[in-house]
């Protein structure tokens, strides 16, 4: 088998099949940014610390500064572009945990919120809805991302008023 | 904060992963789950000529429990291990040490046997494999073998295992009758690498009196160490044993180093409290055990 420094790499992005030919050391974050355009993911520390470029690979939270962009061919990815769906009125409806940030005001300069976003909008959709948060599940799902400006209080009031609003949202489908 | 240029082959066979580590020679690294070794090369601390992805050769997925212990896969991931029900009810210390790795979405990417590979001391899975007396199977070019983890880690960063070569499993004996475990660290962030962590067994004898109590720690030597902590507190009911007295006796077996974290003296102090308190718990899930 032989090696390569170039690769073209196959990956659907937020729902759109892409094809995009990297260097093979190019970062999942750079490629997303610089090759794709989507400028969302945010790069913070670049060795896996800070959360700020978290994005969810074949659905599950991953650091994008810590996978190569070869790794992803034949993969799923979702960045915060992607968290949002159409309202198929030409509008977009946000993810609970997108209108709670807003709503909560748990963002100020903005640069981590993508990487909170991806993680919180993964960790909220993987749980039962029904079930009530409990502080402990909302340490552990915000213990991964750093944020400098807002001291968590509202990035933490946003997870419990998404989940609450997720947990409403499905007693009313019931 | 980019890597350096390196080569790329993702094998589809272990026979052809092992084939290009021969080719590429001593500058080819294998990568696994990434999660230490993509910082390293970020930060051009490392910078391989090849890298040897493995993700893509069927088969290292797979975590198999059975009466003997617990073989995990070079490609299962910690929030693999995390869930796996069956993994930790042959030996509860796997879930216990994996929850304290990272976050979650480190562990949705990084791999057990990774963890063990990259032999870092602060590395939760280094501690449990000495713990519990695993081994770890290697595949060369010349066949497969297993490695006592005793003879597994030579340093820091340092293993036994040298050329071209993949870590393909890594096994945990499970834990014997009548016996309990915990594990607990001290870490700056919830997540981050721990300051100090302890990971103990205690068993008991039929009479439910500590038969034995061992101890290994992280973030504390340069490579996994167990201690034995039996005479201080042998042959004693559960409820009366000195704890804190094997907590004392550990912290005269280590000799840590002081860093920009911590100072030798507070992790020798860590070393004590966490062990107390550990033993005390796992001596108590030993009697539950032993009911």
């Amino acid at each position: 088998m032989s090696t390569t420094t170039e690769r073209t790499v196959t990956v659907t992005v937020n729902g759109v099949p892409q094809q995009v030919t990297v260097p093979v050391r190019r970062l999942l974050s750079d490629a997303l940014r610089h090759d794709l355009g989507l400028t969302g993911t945010h790069s913070g520390c670049e060795h896996g610390v800070c959360g700020s470029c978290t994005v969810l690979v074949d659905g599950a939270p991953v650091r994008s500064c810590l996978v190569l962009a070869v790794q992803v061919d034949g993969s799923s990815v979702t960045t915060v572009e992607g968290l949002s769906r159409s309202d198929h009125q030409g509008g977009e409806v946000l993810h609970p945990i997108q209108e709670a940030f807003r709503e909560c005001h748990a963002l100020q300069c903005g640069y981590c919120t993508p990487g909170f976003l991806t993680t919180l909008a993964a960790g909220l959709d993987a749980r039962d809805p029904a079930v009530p948060i409990t502080e402990d599940e909302v340490d552990e799902l915000v213990g991964g991302n750093l944020c400098r400006c807002t001291g968590y209080a509202n990035i933490k009031k946003a997870c419990r008023h998404a989940a609450e609003q997720m947990r409403t949202a499905a007693e009313a489908t019931r | 904060m980019k890597p350096a240029p390196f080569a790329y082959a993702d094998p589809r066979t272990l026979d052809e992963a092992l084939a290009v580590l021969s080719e590429e020679g001593e500058g080819a690294k294998v990568l696994a789950g990434g999660q230490s070794l993509l910082p390293l090369l970020n930060m051009r601390l490392a910078a391989p000529t090849t890298l040897v992805d493995i993700n893509r050769v069927p088969g290292l997925d797979r975590i198999e429990a059975g009466e003997a212990g617990v073989r995990v896969g070079a490609l299962v991931r910690h929030a693999a291990l995390l869930r796996s029900a069956e993994a930790s009810a042959v030996q509860p210390l796997l879930a216990r040490a994996t929850a304290n790795v990272a976050h979650p979405a480190i562990r949705n990417r990084g791999t057990t046997v990774g963890s063990i590979a990259h032999a870092d001391p602060s590395g939760e899975m280094t501690a449990v494999l000495a713990l519990t007396g695993g081994s770890v199977t290697v595949a060369t070019p010349d066949g497969s073998s297993s490695v006592d983890w005793a003879d597994f880690f030579l340093g820091p960063l340092e293993t036994a295992v040298h050329g071209p070569a993949v870590v393909t499993s890594a096994f945990f004996p499970a834990l014997a009758p009548r016996s309990g475990t915990a594990f607990a660290e001290v870490s700056r962030r919830k997540g981050d690498y721990a300051v100090c962590g302890t990971g103990v067994v205690v068993t008991l004898d039929e009479d439910r009196r500590v038969a034995s109590a061992r101890v290994a720690h992280i973030s504390v030597g340069l490579v996994p160490e167990v201690h034995d902590l039996t005479d201080a507190v042998a042959g004693r009911p559960v409820d009366t044993a000195d704890w804190a007295a094997a907590g004392a006796m550990a912290q005269g077996l280590v000799d840590p180093d002081g860093d920009l974290h911590a100072s030798a003296d507070y992790r020798r102090l860590l070393v004590g409290a966490l062990t107390t308190r550990t033993l005390a718990s796992a001596a108590a899930e030993a009697l539950e055990r032993s009911a």
